[in-house]
């Protein structure tokens, strides 16, 4: 039998079905794997290991009484951005260090149900703020392709941890590519699902409008069977949808001669790295081999996403962070002389660099006078850009492309220049904007570094994505491959 | 110079529901501090605000109650501040696209004429807790119970000339929210409190003067007084060669002045934007027209009603439809009596108002209801009793010591009407009183009075006393 860290996901729930092994072996394994490795890798915040054992036990007694489903005994971890009840869920602040959850997510109830075993919290940028993990207040994740690189963030924990087996998956959330992109530069598949499919209860806001919770998980099969836990209406949020879940494992499969992708110019342009752009271009040649036709498509607005995102995303995040004030729960500084005081040194102690710098842009952008000019406009160029894809779907079935410009670069090379780190989420921060599904597949390497290959679609195609993502998965095993450290 | 007020208010309802804005915890008021907020009051990390139909409902009544626009769209904005007892940093209210524009009310003054007040806007809020600066040496507590209690916030033009057409204005909206049942309008528990915003002009200027706002007043004694002090405060600053700063102020009532809180220059930036955790509420036509059929019968149609059906005068009708209360209490006794409605009117208005007043308790609060104060009336309108003999027996009515009738019969308060009996009486107050007889008969034709007091003293007020007149005239005149 493969080592059971190297099997997929959808596999593991095959082998639990069959009895090959039990949740309390499968997740004894990967917590070993989790203390053997992690303290290298850095990808956990919390390790939850006696719940697990005993969700893994009590997992293994509802597949005795025929009670199981394709998650049951499964393994996971979460992003600490999801509240878990009665384990801290810090948000990788100082600021939630000490935050004991009240209760769980909606996301984490999902997979509570499904049986699903929580092996602990993952590592992230500071409030989701980031695109290396490297604002997180416990210290930054490392690449297991390569430890002295990025991991991408801010679902940086939960990507490397896959990306080393250390869970067979993870939750993740995407507000401009944290799904994405450390997908991408960590070699394992990711989903960020349309805007209002999985419902943002408990999930702690960064930017609201932009803000949707995804699965991260070695192939496409597993992300459809972690979707289908993950998605559905939820009253509890008023912007989350009322409209039917798909099965999502049961497309997976069908062939899809005579799809059309469309493959935007702008993506394909100056700042793309040429060895990244070969590998998708492999990808694409094998959909073109499967009967799939590749169409040349234009974007035209592309070029705004950056700022109308680094308007959006500051101003509701400087909203959403208000509520950490020293008062209720997180950091109180020590001994306030006053009511500022005590505002202003929580919040300064409590919140690091990126979080502060985004929270002074946003506040900004949302002040009298200067309302319209950034925030109306970036709204409004928002509207463009939803256009924009409106009109290309009107043409294609989906759009490729680069999930990022360059594989991982190098801890600390971006971290004093906030413009060029802000630029490696530049052809994914669109989908947010226009609040469409999107995903990144494992494409290939490019010097021993995983390339992703970006997937977007219309609204609520989560089913074709995911079966156009597994279709390439039925043809290339990059999404197999597993850092040598890790094998 | 002659100065002319200029005053619009901005009046904070909180909505009867029975859970909050955009939770599902309790509106209940008073349970121990912070018992009646959940994780969404305490604005936890990662908690989502979903909005209550019923406050929905509840604005748009108002809306049509006022002739305003129900807005088919309307948004919902974040106000961003600190304070430590507003959770999130900021609170969820309507800014640029209110659910309720546009509409009048119409007020009527002491001299009986009437004035179109304009009413720009009412918008839905959650409201914030209450910090608690005793018990706590020091420090201040924090209760968020009230945090998320629904608020309808209705912001009048600049329309009121004096402190008293805005204190006429507050209270025609006090009873018409209460009218549409969607307030219970109880101000000591803060359910109805008001901020007014105040200025001076020379009169016939057209442009206004700077304002300031008077904060949180929860009283209509209060209001007046406010307005009053401020106005005159204004008036002597410029008077006195000073300008009026646009400043928030506090009213304190102990010492009947306005303090500054806050000037324009210190006021926050409360970086208003749409909040992305709610969609824009649209309201279907269906909608409006299901809250259409639910509409009671308002203020001023049951005003013109009660002047048309029961033949009262202006002024009683409007005093009897002032509240809800009143205004079914009247019909509902009206009803038992089958009729007689301007006795009950000047009852109501004499009688039960005083003793109301005394003691200071609202109408449903009132010992005596309505079918108890039918069955008192009905005893004056058969000549039971005499009206001066009711008010004793209302009084012990009150005090809880029975029906009318029963108070009548242990008191022996029975008027006598057997005219032999009476005329009995009657020859010995006049045998008793030979001189003022005389005098009578010789031309003082005011002594009339003092025979009939007479023989209500000898009957102890039993005696009917249109009949005392009858027979005293016959005798004396005969």
């Amino acid at each position: 039998m493969t080592a059971l860290h190297r099997m997929t996901l959808a596999e593991l729930s095959r082998g639990l079905a069959a009895g090959d092994f039990s949740s309390v072996e499968l997740t004894r394994h990967f917590l070993d794997r989790i203390a053997a490795h992690d303290g290298l890798l850095n990808s956990f915040i919390t390790v939850t290991d006696e719940a697990a054992l005993a969700a893994a036990a009590a997992a293994d007694r509802r597949r005795a009484a025929g009670e199981a489903g394709p998650l049951t005994g499964i393994p996971l971890a979460q992003k600490d951005i999801f509240n878990t009840d009665g384990v801290r869920t810090s948000c990788g602040s100082r600021m939630l260090d000490n935050y004991i959850a009240p209760f769980d997510a909606r996301v984490v109830e999902g997979f509570n149900a499904a049986g699903a075993v929580m092996l602990g919290k993952t590592n992230m940028d500071e409030f989701a703020m980031g695109s290396s993990n490297e604002t997180s207040y416990y210290g930054p994740v490392k690449n297991p392709w390569d430890t002295e690189r990025v991991p991408g963030g801010s679902s940086g924990g939960s990507a490397a941890a896959v990306a080393a087996r250390l869970a067979p998956a993870a939750t993740g959330t995407d507000t401009g590519g944290s799904i994405r992109q450390p997908a991408a530069l960590c070699g394992i598949t990711g989903l960020k699902p349309t805007y209002g499919r999985v419902s943002r209860w408990g999930m702690i806001a960064f930017a609201s409008s932009l803000d949707q919770a995804g699965p991260m998980a070695p192939s496409a099969e597993d992300c459809a069977l972690l979707l289908q836990a993950m998605a559905g209406f939820d009253e509890r949020d008023s912007t989350c949808m009322e409209r039917p879940v798909e099965d999502y494992a049961a497309g997976l499969g069908e062939g899809i001669e005579g799809l059309k992708i469309g493959l935007p110019k702008e993506y394909f342009a100056a700042g793309l790295d040429a060895e990244v752009e070969a590998r998708v271009r492999e990808a694409l040649a094998v959909y073109e081999s499967l009967g799939a036709e590749l169409v040349d498509i234009t974007l035209p607005n592309s070029h705004l996403s950056a700022p109308a995102y680094y308007v959006v995303a500051p101003a509701e995040c400087s909203s959403n962070l208000s509520r950490f004030d020293g008062v209720r729960f997180g950091h109180r500084c020590d001994d306030p002389k006053d009511l500022e005081d005590m505002y202003c040194r929580s919040r300064g102690e409590g919140f690091g660099d990126e979080v502060k710098r985004r929270i002074l842009v946003g506040t900004y952008a949302l002040s009298a006078g200067y309302y319209d000019a950034y925030y109306l406009k970036a709204q409004q160029i928002r509207r463009l850009i939803r256009d924009d894809f409106r009109r290309a779907f009107e043409q294609v079935d989906v759009i490729m492309g680069p999930t990022t410009p360059t594989p991982a670069f190098r801890l600390g090379e971006k971290a004093d220049d906030p413009i060029s780190m802000y630029l490696s989420d530049i052809y994914t921060i669109a989908v947010n904007l226009a609040g469409l599904p999107g995903m990144s597949v494992p494409a290939g390497l490019v010097n021993g570094l995983p390339v992703g290959l970006h997937i977007v679609g219309d609204y609520w195609s989560e089913a074709r994505l995911l079966n156009v993502a597994h279709r390439l998965q039925l043809e290339t095993d990059w999404h197999k491959r597993i850092p040598e450290a890790y094998a | 110079m002659e100065w002319e007020i200029v005053i619009g208010l901005e009046i904070h309802a909180q909505l009867k529901t029975r859970s909050k804005i955009f939770s599902g915890a309790s509106t209940a008021y008073g349970a121990e501090p912070n018992t009646q907020a959940c994780a969404v009051d305490l604005g936890l990390p990662g908690v989502l605000p979903v909005l209550n139909r019923e406050v929905v409902r509840m604005a748009a009544k108002f809306g049509l109650a006022i002739g305003a626009e129900v807005a088919r769209k309307s948004v919902f904005a974040r106000k961003n501040y600190f304070y430590p007892d507003l959770p999130k940093g900021y609170q969820i209210s309507q800014y640029e696209l209110p659910i309720v524009s546009n509409g009048t009310l119409t007020i009527t003054l002491d001299d009986g004429s009437s004035k179109v007040i304009g009413v720009t806007r009412a918008h839905l809020e959650e409201d914030a807790g209450k910090s608690l600066h005793e018990d706590f040496h020091g420090m201040t507590g924090i209760d968020l119970n009230r945090a998320g209690t629904p608020l309808l916030e209705i912001v009048s033009e600049p329309d009121m000339r004096s402190a008293k057409e805005a204190v006429a204005y507050m209270r025609k909206i006090h009873s018409l929210v209460q009218y549409l049942d969607i307030c219970d309008g109880n101000m000591q528990e803060g359910s109805f409190r008001c901020d007014a915003n105040v200025s001076v002009r020379p009169k016939g200027q057209t442009a206004f003067g700077t304002r300031t706002e008077i904060k949180n007043i929860n009283s209509f004694r209060f209001v007046e007084r406010a307005i009053h002090y401020e106005a005159q405060r204004q008036i002597d600053l410029i008077e006195d060669g000073g300008e009026v700063v646009q400043e928030t102020r506090l009213y304190d009532p102990d010492r009947n002045e306005t303090r500054s809180m806050r000037t324009k220059e210190e006021a926050n930036d409360y970086r208003y934007f749409p909040c992305p955790d709610l969609l824009p509420l649209v309201i279907e036509p269906a909608f409006i027209d299901e809250v259409k059929r639910e509409m009671p019968e308002l203020p001023d149609e049951k005003k013109a009603r009660f002047e048309q059906d029961y033949g009262l005068s202006s002024y009683d009708a409007n005093v009897l439809i002032a509240s809800r209360a009143t205004a079914d209490y009247f019909e509902a006794v009206v009803e038992a009596l089958d009729g007689e409605a301007k006795l009950v009117a000047n009852w109501m208005n004499g009688e039960l108002a005083a003793r109301l007043n005394r003691d200071g308790i609202e109408i449903d609060a009132a010992p005596v209801d309505a079918v108890a104060f039918a069955g008192l009336l009905r005893r004056i309108t058969d000549n039971t009793i005499s009206g001066k003999i009711a008010k004793e027996v209302f009084d012990a009515m009150w005090q809880g010591e029975g029906g009318a009738d029963e108070i009548i019969e242990a008191r022996g308060l029975k008027q006598i009407t057997d005219s032999g009996a009476l005329e009995a009486i009657i020859d010995e107050v006049l045998a008793n009183n030979p001189s003022q007889v005389e005098q009578y008969r010789g031309g003082q034709a005011k002594l009339l009075g003092y025979f009939v007091g007479q023989v209500m003293k000898a009957t102890q007020g039993k005696a009917n006393p249109g009949q005392v007149n009858q027979i005293l005239k016959q005798k004396l005149d005969g």
